[in-house]
């Protein structure tokens, strides 16, 4: 079966590429792309690892083709920091050690900056009911809130 | 495997007829979970998502059509459809995560043809109705008629839900929906129940659909529920005998999850709270 052309923007850039119609788009920002940031967990929808955004949209990208993403704008993990500079959520994850593997920081970050996109003010109940598709076996949690919380903090005193 | 995402229903309809093994996409919240595990190897997949109307939330009769592929997300986000039925974008709402909103659609719930499915009680109990097209034409459904067991539903071959259509709502009119399940969020119901109401000025109500989800193959439509409120307001003695009718109507199994007598007995617990929720939106009181 011939491959898929499929024209896309990722984190700014017109991205062309060919994938199998089976391909997600995590496989194809993984193994076509090079944008390993992206993490692949459990595959299924369950951990928010693979977590990007298209048109704007918190998604898991193992739970949509490749194909899909025609015409669309997608976001990932290396969108995030501008250049050199790190996005506040990134240097406050560092600062707090939220994270301890890591596995699931790419994906908590990319969801936790969708939700100060669209609530700069979250309550700690709201952070937590934004991130119960991002699972962590590391931290408890308890210190990624805390830097999402803060981070919000900082992002409102600095606007 | 081939993919296609045609343009047009004619098209999309031609391309699933015209082929065994093809599958729809829409939020692909299910269906690439079940590719994964090649639970189904399809032939070919159908992205409906690029016809125009399957995205889109219409106002239509007093009522709203809500396209196959529009997400929970952005039902949530859609002031006039949480104002007219608050418990079917609840319920739409408690699949999944934040992540899974972002895709995960009401068409593609009612398709799956869960027994737990979380939109479907609350759809029943709203007097939705799936607009299916197909080879032969189209056709409306209620949502009731589509789920026919446990991953089976009564669409024929080249088939698909182009739109949901929940009717206009009178005055006084509330509905909600409740789910138990053990954890906070990200969890399969063990028991749902979707209570849709109207209320007379008295606050009696004038008519009621209740429908219970995870109880039995199929969402079930508790008609005798309905009965036992009707022409009565929601005092403790109404509320009663709403929460027997719902007991005695559930035909749970026993699973992992929960075993037939708690089912039973939750089936009533929720369907009292729901009707709780239901009448206070119905009177103004609460969104």
């Amino acid at each position: 079966m011939s491959r898929i052309h499929v024209t896309t923007k990722i984190n700014g850039d017109e991205t062309e590429f060919l994938c199998e119609a089976e391909a997600t788009l995590l496989d194809v920002l993984r193994d076509e792309l090079g944008l390993t940031g992206t993490k692949e967990g459990c595959g299924t929808g369950d951990c928010g690892a693979c977590s990007v955004t298209v048109d704007g949209r918190l998604v898991c990208s193992c739970l949509m083709l490749g194909a899909e993403a025609e015409g669309r704008e997608i976001t990932t993990i290396e969108g995030m920091a501008t250049g050199e500079t790190l996005h506040p959520l990134q240097k406050k994850f560092i600062e707090m050690a939220a994270l301890q593997c890591g596995i699931c920081t790419p994906g908590i970050l990319v969801a936790a900056k969708s939700l100060l996109e669209r609530n700069p003010d979250p309550s700690e109940e709201e952070v937590r009911y934004w991130l119960a598709g991002n699972l962590c076996r590391c931290t408890g949690y308890d210190k990624i809130i805390r830097a999402v919380l803060d981070t919000a903090a900082d992002m409102r005193r600095a606007s | 495997m081939r993919f296609e995402a045609p343009r047009s229903v004619e098209e999309a309809v031609t391309a699933l007829a015209g082929q065994t093994g093809a599958h729809v996409l829409a939020g692909g919240t299910d269906l690439l979970v079940k590719l994964r595990a090649e639970m189904i190897e399809p032939d070919l997949i159908v992205d409906i998502k690029r016809i125009a109307g399957m995205r889109e939330i219409a106002a239509e009769e007093g009522g709203w059509r809500i396209g196959a592929a529009v997400s929970g997300a952005e039902m949530g986000e859609h002031a006039g459809l949480v104002a007219d039925w608050p418990g079917v974008v609840e319920a739409a709402g408690l699949i999944g995560s934040t992540q899974v909103q972002g895709r995960a659609t009401l068409a593609g719930n009612l398709c799956n043809a869960s027994p737990a499915a979380d939109s479907v009680p609350a759809m029943v109990a709203a007097g939705a109705v799936a607009r299916i097209v197909g080879p032969e034409g189209t056709r409306d459904l209620a949502v009731i008629d589509v789920p026919k067991g446990p991953g089976k539903t009564a669409l024929e071959r080249g088939e698909f839900i182009a739109s949901i259509f929940l009717p206009a709502r009178g005055a006084r009119s509330g509905d909600a929906y409740l789910r138990f399940i053990p954890r906070t969020e990200m969890d399969i119901a063990v028991v749902g129940c979707g209570i849709s109401l109207s209320l007379d000025e008295a606050g009696r109500v004038t008519a009621a659909r209740v429908a219970l989800g995870a109880v039995g193959p199929k969402v079930i439509l508790v008609e005798a529920a309905a009965e036992a409120i009707k022409r009565r307001v929601l005092d403790e003695a109404a509320l009663s005998d709403l929460a027997e009718a719902c007991s005695k109507a559930a035909t749970p199994i026993d699973d992992k999850r929960g075993t037939v007598a708690f089912r039973r007995h939750v089936a009533g617990v929720l369907a009292r709270r729901a009707a709780v929720i239901a009448e206070a939106r119905a009177k103004g009181e609460t969104a």
